[in-house]
């Protein structure tokens, strides 16, 4: 059957089990879009601003799992995209993006609204296509989703020239790829795995760092099998937040910069560090050439460039998590590690990183703790990036794989918003939270107009401390408290909510919270909360930028100890 | 320790191969040496020989990376192996009647060619190894060089041994995968 470019475009999607788009139309898009019009089973979302188009996408993709879809037109639109989709790529998100191009005629013209998209995301996608012909258009689609979902998953961008869209062409959707130069490894290496189950079965000190590789193979079983038999303490990064119930007891929490100082200790005195789908990030790791200095480091992930990248390892297995994971868990012996244990049990309790301390005025943590209890930790929660993020990472026990949704690789502030209705959309059923900070919140704040045309119940948590607050948090410990371009006026939060027809509540007071929060829950629709919080808390424990993850600030009091002075910092990058 | 490497890439014949991979070099911070591109002989493959200097963790890191470009079909770091390499140069030379039998003479020591003459200078067209090369460089120089272009090194493994990929490639001619 003849089809329009257009056309293959909606059948691939329906094919790939493409259910919704987030995206925002223009003129080289206009035929796709008109094509919309036909596959009422493809629901479009229209956001305010394309970079929300491809935030929703990614935080759709992270919510359910499934490849996220959006779409903008040429030019202005194409690049408005370009740090959602960096922000897919860094985190290792199936993200399919479709833009707009001018007609081929014109391309390399600097013709109106045309720029070099598929130039400008090479670096920053998984892999991208320019349509030249549209006989390629059907295998350049389903290739494009194989791409973003398998091995290690990421952004992949179709560039639609205008003309292409129309053209017609004989329709026949591939049932397979052939890509020679891609084929990732599934199975790890038999002797691989063999030496690594020596290691484990032979380790006093073992230490399981789980990373979102497991969260993205779907390894929680494996993984918890594992942790089980050999009884092995669990530390996660922070995309790895919810790949071990951290309820657990063997759960010890988040290691890096803003871990908990005992999750950072395990790693200083662990002789056997079995890292899962993780890839070392310096956020993670602090001083590198410090990290782990007793341990026999054994690395599983998918992507063998990340083998060895940043920290000498001992057994690499590249491969997918849970087929690793399988393999491996028949060679660990059962066993126990009582010293091991309770030594890190007497960290824990020496260095509680999450008590909050008392205080008269509202503190952010405090907001976050009340906000898991009133949900019973059953909700995603999505955050942005900053103090807020940590807060959010730290005071909400997390259970599920999926139930945190951050911006961890770069570190997007405006990715809350967009990311919450993607969230959504993807699990209606499902209480989303977005916590917001004041400074991020208006990086993406259109996207309540979103929210409102949708009817999307995502719930809004502002931590509103009136600065740009992570930054005003190295300014002070590092930089003399010269708070240089951190102090924020905002708008009224709840008043811009009302204006867009959404509810909300300004919250000043401890015992305000609660029932604040209730109230949301309670609201059908969206709502927002403005917590108005202490302005100058800050984010414990620290480590010290550039140092080693035992030099840690565990509290305001310790605060002398802090470098006052940037230029003393360990070079490395802050 | 840092040394000089020479990596072979099969790479699918596609428009942006050469620009994704040029890109990844400045990205990751690698000065290219030489990169020479041409036909294998795997149709719609191209071969590549890529000469940079590194360090053997950063050069395998970097190969890695760039066997990750989904249009690279294999990377190979060939620096251990006994390999056979030649690069070609065109030198031209400034020749007068009086000195042109001696430039002929240096020419033929180095089985080298003249492929073309003119009144004030010879074009020598050499084929060698780098080392070659340079020293045929280092005796015409007295002569005058007007102008040089040198394509870069290519390389291949001695022996009846091909390159894995370039086998798997031939033979399956990409066989399927599974979607």
């Amino acid at each position: 059957m003849k089809m329009t470019g257009a056309q293959i475009i909606c059948e691939g999607l329906v094919k790939e089990g493409v259910e919704v788009i987030f995206g925002f139309p223009g003129g080289a898009l206009l035929p796709l879009y008109d094509t919309l019009a036909r596959y009422p089973q493809l629901r479009h979302i229209l956001v305010r601003h394309e970079q929300g188009a491809a935030h929703a996408a990614d935080g759709y993709a992270r919510a359910t799992g499934k490849v996220g879809v959006c779409m903008a037109t040429s030019g202005p639109g194409a690049t408005n995209l370009v740090t959602g989709i960096a922000n897919a790529h860094l985190d290792s998100s199936p993200v399919v993006a479709i833009t707009g191009q001018v007609a081929r005629p014109f391309i390399g013209k600097d013709a109106f609204q045309e720029v070099d998209i598929s130039g400008i995301t090479l670096p920053i996608t998984k892999h991208n296509y320019l349509v030249l012909d549209v006989g390629s258009l059907a295998k350049i689609v389903k290739e494009a989703f194989y791409l973003a979902r398998t091995g290690r998953p990421g952004p992949v961008l179709i560039d639609l020239p205008r003309d292409v869209q129309i053209e017609q062409t004989e329709f026949n959707y591939p049932s397979q790829v052939d890509l020679p130069g891609y084929k990732p490894t599934f199975q790890g290496h038999p002797a691989q795995i063999k030496k690594a189950a020596k290691l484990i079965n032979e380790a006093q000190r073992p230490l399981i760092i789980g990373g979102r590789g497991i969260i993205i193979s779907g390894a929680y079983a494996e993984l918890k099998q594992l942790a089980e038999t050999a009884q092995i303490p669990v530390i996660t990064t922070l995309l790895g937040i919810g790949c071990f119930p951290e309820s657990h007891i063997l759960s010890f929490g988040m290691l890096g910069m803003h871990g908990m100082a005992y999750a950072n200790m395990a790693v200083a005195a662990a002789d056997v560090i079995i890292a899962i789908g993780m890839r070392f990030d310096d956020r993670a790791t602090g001083k590198v050439s410090e990290f782990a200095p007793h341990a026999s480091i054994i690395h599983i992930d998918i992507d063998p460039a990340e083998i060895g990248k940043n920290v000498p390892v001992v057994v690499p297995i590249v491969g997918d998590v849970k087929l690793v994971l399988n393999a491996l868990n028949k060679l660990i012996i059962s066993t126990e590690h009582i010293d091991w244990f309770q030594q890190l049990e007497g960290w824990r309790r020496e260095h509680p990183s999450t008590a909050i301390r008392d205080c008269e005025g509202l503190l952010p943590q405090l907001v976050i703790r009340r906000i898991y209890e009133v949900t019973q930790g059953e909700a995603i929660i999505v955050t942005g990036v900053g103090q807020n993020q940590m807060w959010a990472a730290q005071y909400y026990c997390y259970d599920k794989p999926n139930s945190l949704i951050s911006s961890g690789g770069l570190g997007t502030m405006g990715f809350e918003l967009p990311a919450a209705i993607g969230a959504k959309v993807g699990c209606p059923d499902t209480t989303v939270w977005c916590i917001a900070g004041d400074g991020g919140f208006q990086m993406t704040i259109q996207e309540l107009a979103t929210i409102a045309q949708e009817k999307l119940a995502v719930k809004i948590a502002i931590i509103n401390n009136a600065y740009l607050g992570m930054v005003r948090q190295w300014q002070e410990l590092f930089y003399g408290r010269r708070y240089v371009a951190t102090p924020l006026s905002s708008p009224d939060f709840v008043k811009i909510a009302e204006a867009y027809g959404i509810p909300g509540l300004r919250v000043r007071h401890k015992e305000e919270v609660v029932p604040a929060i209730e109230q949301a829950m309670a609201e059908r629709g969206p709502f927002l909360i403005d917590f108005v919080v202490e302005p100058e808390e800050n984010v414990y424990p620290m480590v010290v930028p550039g140092a080693a993850l035992t030099e840690v600030l565990e509290g305001p009091k310790k605060e002398a100890q802090a470098v006052s002075d940037s230029a003393k910092l360990p070079v490395s990058n802050i | 320790m840092t040394m000089k490497h020479t990596l072979v890439a099969l790479v699918e014949d596609k428009p942006g191969v050469l620009t994704r991979m040029a890109s990844l070099f400045r990205r990751r911070g690698f000065n290219i040496e030489s990169i020479v591109v041409g036909r294998s002989e795997v149709p719609n493959l191209s071969r590549m020989t890529i000469v940079l200097s590194g360090s053997t963790p950063m050069v395998e890191q970097l190969r890695k990376q760039l066997d990750k470009i989904i249009d690279v079909v294999k990377v190979f770091d060939i620096t251990a192996e006994d390999t056979v390499a030649r690069e070609l140069a065109l030198i031209k030379v400034g020749a007068t009647s009086s000195n042109r039998s001696e430039i002929i003479q240096i020419v033929d020591i180095f089985r080298a060619n003249i492929v073309d003459v003119a009144p004030d200078s010879v074009t020598v067209e050499v084929t060698g190894d780098e080392e070659k090369i340079d020293s045929l460089l280092n005796l015409l120089r007295g002569f005058g060089i007007k102008e040089m272009t040198r394509t870069g090194r290519i390389a291949m493994a001695r022996g009846g041994r091909r390159l894995p990929a370039a086998k798997q490639s031939s033979k399956a001619e990409g066989k399927r995968q599974k979607a």
